[in-house]
């Protein structure tokens, strides 16, 4: 548990430490906000711009996009080495013989080797593959993230509990265009033998963006 | 300033500082990489982000040591960062 | 010379990696993004490009979808579509609501 302050759990605070201000005038601008998101929503429905049912199904439908995209394709990429040939050839196309169509983006796999460790972030927003891992979490997108994640990679791995071994060199993508990356994790040993879907159900989102990777499974007692 | 790269080509990223919406972080600016991959034609942000028409520009994925980059870096002098940079920001070094 | 938006090398405090779940009107902010996307009403390189220009203590002060809601707000008023003053009369008719039941939202059947 990070030692954050409960009452703003909901907000993704990125404050500048430093920055000279007190307590009060930032909840008002929150709550201000706040109530600004609600009046832009009850606004352009109000104009037709987006119609109520189309928020909601909207809301419905990026909600259930969920890291299985990704663990699915990963899973593959294990088991078949003919499919894991084409991810790194044609993501896009690799990814839509599951059915995730990725029109407006360049999928690129990059895959985690005994050599290379592959971690990804975009320092200048917050791009990221949603149509294979959903709604991005808070820490994507915060400023400690973004911000330190390119000059100390290695830190930043150590606060999710990753060590990388100093002979393995790791690799930062800032999507800074239109290409979005996918890490393909390394399969991890003890793992002969399990299904597709077991192999899926080891695959996380954080080694899926490269902040960890796959631990072999317990072992059965 | 255009070039037309490959891969394998070394390249200077452009020093300056322009008012607008850039895709090169400054955090290279001025650095010196080695473009990996050549992804295409895309239309340009900075003029995209403006709702004008653009013209395609050449995108390449261009990779940098992390000891070149950070004089205090702590890692391992193989480290690696590649950024996806349009070709008016590189000149062949 | 950066933007509020290019911060890749300074330093910064331990990443919070804990899981936040989105409030609805966060993830409604986000659906009305992307629809408006889809319409052709504003594209990705605008919405940035509104961010971005938000200004170093506005960008600073508001988090993600607090962000997203000003860049929304502004590019409204600037295509036309909406006026300051419907927002702000919109923003007293839901302070009041707020006041008068407790509630942002309305409710099934309320006006």
């Amino acid at each position: 548990m990070s030692p954050h302050d409960h009452d703003h759990h909901h907000h993704d605070h990125d404050h500048h430490h430093g920055h000279p201000h007190d307590h009060q005038p930032d909840d008002k601008v929150h709550s201000y906000y706040q109530i600004l998101g609600v009046a832009m929503k009850e606004l352009l429905i109000a104009e037709g711009v987006v119609s109520a049912d189309a928020v909601r199904r909207a809301v419905e439908m990026r909600d259930s996009i969920t890291p299985a995209n990704g663990s699915k394709v990963v899973a593959r990429a294990w088991t078949d080495p003919a499919y894991r040939e084409r991810l790194m050839k044609d993501a896009n196309a690799a990814v839509a013989e599951f059915g995730i169509d990725m029109p407006a983006t360049h999928l690129i796999a990059v895959e985690n080797t005994p050599d290379i460790h592959n971690i990804v972030v975009c320092t200048l927003c917050s791009c990221y593959p949603r149509d294979l891992l959903g709604l991005p979490p808070s820490w994507y997108k915060s400023r400690a993230y973004r911000a330190r994640v390119v000059h100390e990679p290695r830190s930043v791995l150590g606060e999710f509990g990753t060590i990388i071994p100093d002979d393995t060199q790791v690799r930062v993508h800032d999507s800074t265009a239109d290409m979005r990356y996918l890490v393909i994790p390394r399969r991890p040993e003890g793992t002969q033998g399990m299904s597709e879907e077991q192999l899926a159900a080891l695959v996380t989102r954080d080694a899926m963006i490269g902040v960890t990777i796959v631990r072999p499974p317990q072992a059965k007692s | 300033m255009s070039a037309h790269l490959h891969e394998g080509d070394q390249v200077l990223v452009r020093e300056d500082y322009p008012i607008g919406h850039i895709r090169t972080p400054v955090y290279v600016r001025g650095k010196r990489g080695v473009v990996v991959r050549h992804f295409g034609a895309f239309g340009n942000p900075e003029t995209l982000a403006f709702c004008l028409p653009s013209d395609k520009r050449e995108l390449y994925k261009v990779r940098f040591r992390q000891r070149d980059l950070w004089p205090l870096y702590r890692g391992s002098d193989a480290d690696t960062i590649e950024l996806d940079l349009y070709e008016h920001w590189l000149e062949k070094a | 010379m950066r933007g509020p938006h290019d911060i890749g090398g300074l330093e910064a405090g331990p990443v919070d990696n804990a899981e936040h779940t989105l409030t609805l009107w966060e993830k409604q902010i986000d659906a009305i993004r992307w629809l408006i996307g889809q319409k052709g009403i504003v594209s990705t390189h605008e919405n940035r490009r509104t961010i971005e220009q938000l200004g170093e203590d506005i960008y600073n002060t508001l988090n993600y979808y607090e962000r997203w809601t000003a860049s929304l707000s502004r590019q409204m008023v600037d295509k036309g579509i909406l006026t300051q003053d419907e927002i702000d009369a919109k923003v007293a008719e839901i302070r009041k609501r707020l006041a008068d039941h407790g509630e942002l939202e309305l409710r099934e059947g309320q006006s």
